[in-house]
């Protein structure tokens, strides 16, 4: 395999990922490590966008809604399951679960099939409309959760204890950590996978030139519904670890801020740039930890950044270190 | 099997007060080239967008194979084995000359829903796709970014990405538009035996390529189809000699 600059860039990134969290844990540093863990789950939001936004060229303001649904799935279920109360009881009787891999696939089917409606929706408008409608989507969801009472409504649900994974000590930051960063580096290379696929290919072809794509006797409409499902059943997988890193989801999580963040970690990144979520991630929580520490106003400085990088570094971050993206292949 | 393979019945398509499409009837028997001429503005491309689904006639119908399309969508059209190029080619600019072939192999092939295996690894898109350039004499660009390319040769990438798709017939919206003495030439001669493959609806500006290939014309002037005839035909019809060549031979 060639190594550009930019896969050497990927590989320090992710490197760097594990060994600042793995430094930390060595001088017993566990801020450091939430931080790193926060990072990796932000990122893997990230990268479920990215298939949307950077592949497909879907601008959706409304990531949230999914992010959300991953964590209310984490919420409820805990939630449930602590305070002995079961969920249902028919089909068969259900109290709820602790359990994280449990969590996820609800999470995931879940934030899958919400991404499939929104998107059936959305998906035939664009250019604008499919933003604000994305964005409308959201906050229908957010004001859902506000007035739904049975789960905390605007206060949100706490979660005392964190979630089990067989095997594993979740309350131990490194091992939740390592939970949180081996499924982000399943998603980068699930994400590499598919932009080298057919699909890929013909998705990414799709946000190009749409005639052509229809010329050769595909439909962009399916193939951009397809990548939105996936886009947002990753990141309703990010909410559900984010509302277990925080023990604690609430309606914030479906507002249209966290999907603007969302996006904002995408393109200071690089939009369509793999490793791009990651970039940003990184780059967000050092700024928002560093000049958060010197001013209350530290997001005055991420908006002048946000800029500089939409007027004068379109490939964000990645661009701004590696060039100009090679043409997959 | 139909005797056409494509056939136009009284097409016609307005856009506010102007009729870009009247009547318009025509057929494409296999293993014809048939040329369709104009000036500027008589309602070419208007026709082609009908035939090919972008556009839906206000009254009139399209028969392909013998079934009537005038229904579907340009993407069911294209999977019946309608291949078209575009007048201002339609490309995904940022992909290598050889991504856009096998795109339009990957399309003519189907299976688009895998989300694991390597594209650009596939033997038998990649044949397919590299044939295709090596037709229409890319094969050396193959790497290169379409954006890079120059306009004549996207417009040979135009023509080889509707070779990938194995069509049944070919809608050609000028394809030698810009594409120099020698381009034209050589587009020309290849356009000649592809006839043999498919039968070819031309839409072309550049007369002396019409008169060497085409085993019809058809002419059309303000949305109307005024003659329709052999190459000799056409030369000979005084109304087009009026309406059109004669505008050229004053000019
Ligand atoms: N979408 C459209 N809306 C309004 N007018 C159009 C549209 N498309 C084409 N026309 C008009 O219809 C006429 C025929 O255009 P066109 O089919 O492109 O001509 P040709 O390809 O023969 O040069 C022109 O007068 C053009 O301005
Ligand atoms: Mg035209």
């Amino acid at each position: 395999m060639m190594l550009t600059r930019e896969s050497l860039l990927n590989w320090a990134m992710i490197a760097a990922l594990l060994i600042v969290p793995v430094a930390a844990w060595s001088l017993d540093e566990p801020f450091i490590i939430t931080l790193a863990t926060k990072a990796a789950i932000l990122a893997l939001a990230g990268v479920g966008l990215n298939i949307a936004l950077g592949l497909g060229g879907l601008i959706s303001l409304g990531h949230a809604a999914f992010f959300g649904i991953g964590g209310y799935a984490m919420g409820i279920l805990a939630a449930h399951a602590q305070n002995y109360e079961p969920l249902f009881e028919w089909p068969f009787l259900f109290e709820g679960s602790n359990q994280m891999p449990l969590i996820w696939l609800v999470a995931v089917v879940f934030s899958a099939l919400a991404a499939l409606v929104i998107g059936a929706l959305s998906l035939r408008t664009s250019g604008v409309y499919f933003i604000m409608i994305t964005l409308a989507f959201g906050q229908m969801l957010y004001y859902f959760a506000i007035s739904w009472s049975a789960y905390g409504g605007e206060d949100g649900l706490s979660i005392w204890v964190r979630n089990e994974f067989p095997g594993l000590n979740t309350l131990d930051p490194i091992q939740f950590f390592a939970i949180a960063y081996v499924i982000l580096c399943l998603a980068l290379a699930f994400a590499a996978r598919l932009a080298r696929s057919p699909f890929g290919l013909a998705l990414a072809a799709a946000r190009q030139n749409e005639d052509r794509v229809q010329a050769v006797g595909l439909t962009p409409f399916t193939l951009r519904l397809t990548a939105f499902v996936i886009s947002g059943a990753i990141t309703g997988l990010a909410g559900a670890l984010f509302a277990d890193l925080n023990r604690f989801v609430s309606p914030t999580m479906l507002s249209w801020h966290t999907s603007g963040e969302i996006m904002i970690f995408v393109i200071l990144g690089g939009v369509g740039r793999l490793y791009g979520p990651v970039a940003g991630t990184a780059l967000y929580i050092l700024l928002e930890h560093l000049l958060g520490g010197i001013s209350d106003y530290w997001q005055i400085f991420l908006g002048v950044l946000l800029l500089l990088i939409v007027l004068f570094a379109r490939g964000g971050l990645i661009g701004a270190l590696a060039g100009r993206e090679k043409a997959h292949g | 099997m139909a005797d056409v393979v494509l056939k136009t019945d009284a097409l016609n398509k307005s856009f506010g007060a102007l009729q870009a499409s009247r009547d318009v009837s025509l057929d494409l028997r296999p293993g014809e080239i048939h040329a369709l001429i104009g000036p500027n503005g008589a309602g070419k491309s208007t026709l082609i967008k009908q035939i090919a689904g972008n556009l839906t006639p206000d009254s009139g119908t399209v028969e392909l194979l013998g079934r009537e399309v005038t229904a579907l969508d340009t993407v069911a059209r294209a999977r019946m084995g309608l291949g078209r190029t575009f007048q201002i080619s339609a490309l995904a600019m940022e992909y290598t000359v050889l991504q856009n072939a096998v795109l339009g192999a990957l399309g003519g092939r189907g299976r688009v829903f895998h989300f694991f295996r390597n594209v650009m690894k596939d033997p038998e898109l990649l044949e397919r796709a590299r044939d295709a350039l090596e037709r229409v004499g890319l094969t050396d660009d193959a790497n290169r970014r379409t954006a890079d390319l120059s306009h004549g040769q996207r417009r040979q990438l135009e023509v080889a990405v509707a070779l990938t798709l194995k069509p049944r017939l070919f809608l050609m919206d000028e394809p030698m538009a810009g594409l120099g003495t020698a381009g034209s030439k050589a587009l020309t001669g290849f356009l000649d035996g592809l006839r043999q493959e498919a039968p070819i609806l031309l839409v072309e500006h550049d007369m002396d390529a019409v008169f060497a290939l085409a085993d019809r014309i058809s002419v059309l002037v303000y949305g109307q189809i005024i003659a329709t005839g052999t190459a000799d035909e056409i030369r000979a019809n005084a109304e087009v000699r009026r309406a059109y060549l004669g505008e050229e031979d004053a000019a």
